[in-house]
């Protein structure tokens, strides 16, 4: 293939004629040339497009007597603090009722064995989401994500109310 | 080794025609990584840039709709570009300033703009704007190509959690409900029941 044949002198002597070349060029540089943008073009177009992430927020209810009352049975919330921690308690929080909260993380171990665990004992809860402002969106996807790998169907986006955050300052963890 | 070659060479324009390079930011965002695996359309998308400055940037994939977004904007605020500035706004991915600042940040070379520190679209003393954008946007690529726009939110990994909610508070508030968060691939962890 790369080798250019050498025509042997004819050994008449005389005139000394231009050697003949052969037609044939060595494509090996070229070919690699060829498989290096190959490569190059193959990764770049599977890689660039991003991947999304669906949130469809409930739409504003005019009246209040549309609106389901959630059980404080069903409820499940996790609070996003600050420093990447994660907490979550059961039932709801108001004034008067304390809930335990406890600690957990954003690792196959943490939030998601807690998550499993509940929805085996009740497979209607209603998971409630309450990102701190301290806490950053990294935290927000990761839950979201969390809801997504469980397979849990109902959960909500809320805002944090001042009794959670009480309840973070107060607990210690 | 010939039709090999000839395999190579067909396949490597193939991919050299099909490429778009990712389109070059205002500002680099590090998005967070999730396990969904619904793609990002190519174009009718709006794209706000979320990063770790509490900064919102505006971006309109959609190449037939923006000059008609930003003469509706200009209509709307009372500010009018030039030609230069109009045709400078088609090559611009996304930007953040306000449109008063606009035409001074489109007279200016691209190198020149990345110097640049743009001050956001939601500040405190001014969230109208940014939705003025967003709803001028869809109803723009409407016009144009008669394609509803997706909302594709771009959030650093660091960005603030009030920003980003503020952002989609201020969208429902004017009836979209629907958002796509832009993140990297990660694996699907398989979970035991």
């Amino acid at each position: 293939m790369a080798e250019i044949q050498q025509q042997a002198d004819s050994g008449k002597g005389g005139k000394k004629r231009a050697k003949k070349m052969s037609t044939k060029i060595d494509m090996t540089p070229m070919v690699d040339l060829a498989f290096l943008l190959l490569t190059f073009f193959m990764l770049t177009t599977t890689f660039n497009k991003p991947n999304v992430m669906q949130v469809t927020m409930p739409v504003k209810e005019k009246n209040k007597e549309e609106q389901s009352e959630l059980k404080a049975s069903d409820a499940f919330t996790i609070l996003m603090g600050e420093n990447n921690k994660v907490y979550y308690y059961e039932g709801l929080a108001d004034a008067t009722t304390k809930p335990e909260l406890k600690l957990s993380s954003y690792d196959a171990n943490g939030i998601r064995k807690v998550l499993l665990q509940r929805q085996r004992r009740n497979p209607k809860t209603v998971v409630l989401i309450k990102p701190d402002d301290k806490s950053n969106y990294k935290n927000m996807v990761d839950i979201l994500d969390e809801m997504n790998i469980t397979d849990q169907k109902k959960y909500a986006l809320v805002p944090i109310s001042k009794v959670d955050t009480e309840l973070i300052a107060t607990s210690g963890l | 080794m010939t039709p090999m070659v000839d395999l190579a060479f067909l396949l490597v324009t193939f991919f050299m025609l099909t490429t778009k390079f990712a389109p070059e930011e205002v500002v680099i965002v590090d998005t967070p990584s999730s396990t969904s695996e619904i793609k990002l359309p190519e174009s009718n998308v709006i794209r706000l840039l979320i990063d770790k400055d509490k900064r919102v940037f505006f971006g309109l994939e959609s190449d037939k709709a923006r000059a008609l977004l930003l003469d509706r904007m200009g209509a709307k605020y009372g500010v009018s570009f030039t030609e230069k500035q109009k045709r400078a706004f088609g090559g611009l991915n996304s930007f953040g300033v306000p449109v008063q600042q606009l035409g001074s940040l489109l007279d200016m070379s691209t190198e020149q703009r990345k110097e640049v520190k743009q001050p956001g679209l939601l500040s405190e003393a001014d969230t109208v704007q940014l939705i003025d954008w967003v709803m001028t946007a869809r109803q723009a690529n409407m016009d144009a190509v008669k394609k509803p726009t997706f909302i594709a939110i771009k959030g650093d990994n660091d960005a603030d959690v009030a920003t980003v909610r503020k952002v989609i508070q201020l969208l429902q508030n004017k009836n979209i409900n629907r958002f796509n968060l832009i993140t990297d691939l990660e694996n699907k962890p398989v979970v035991s029941r």
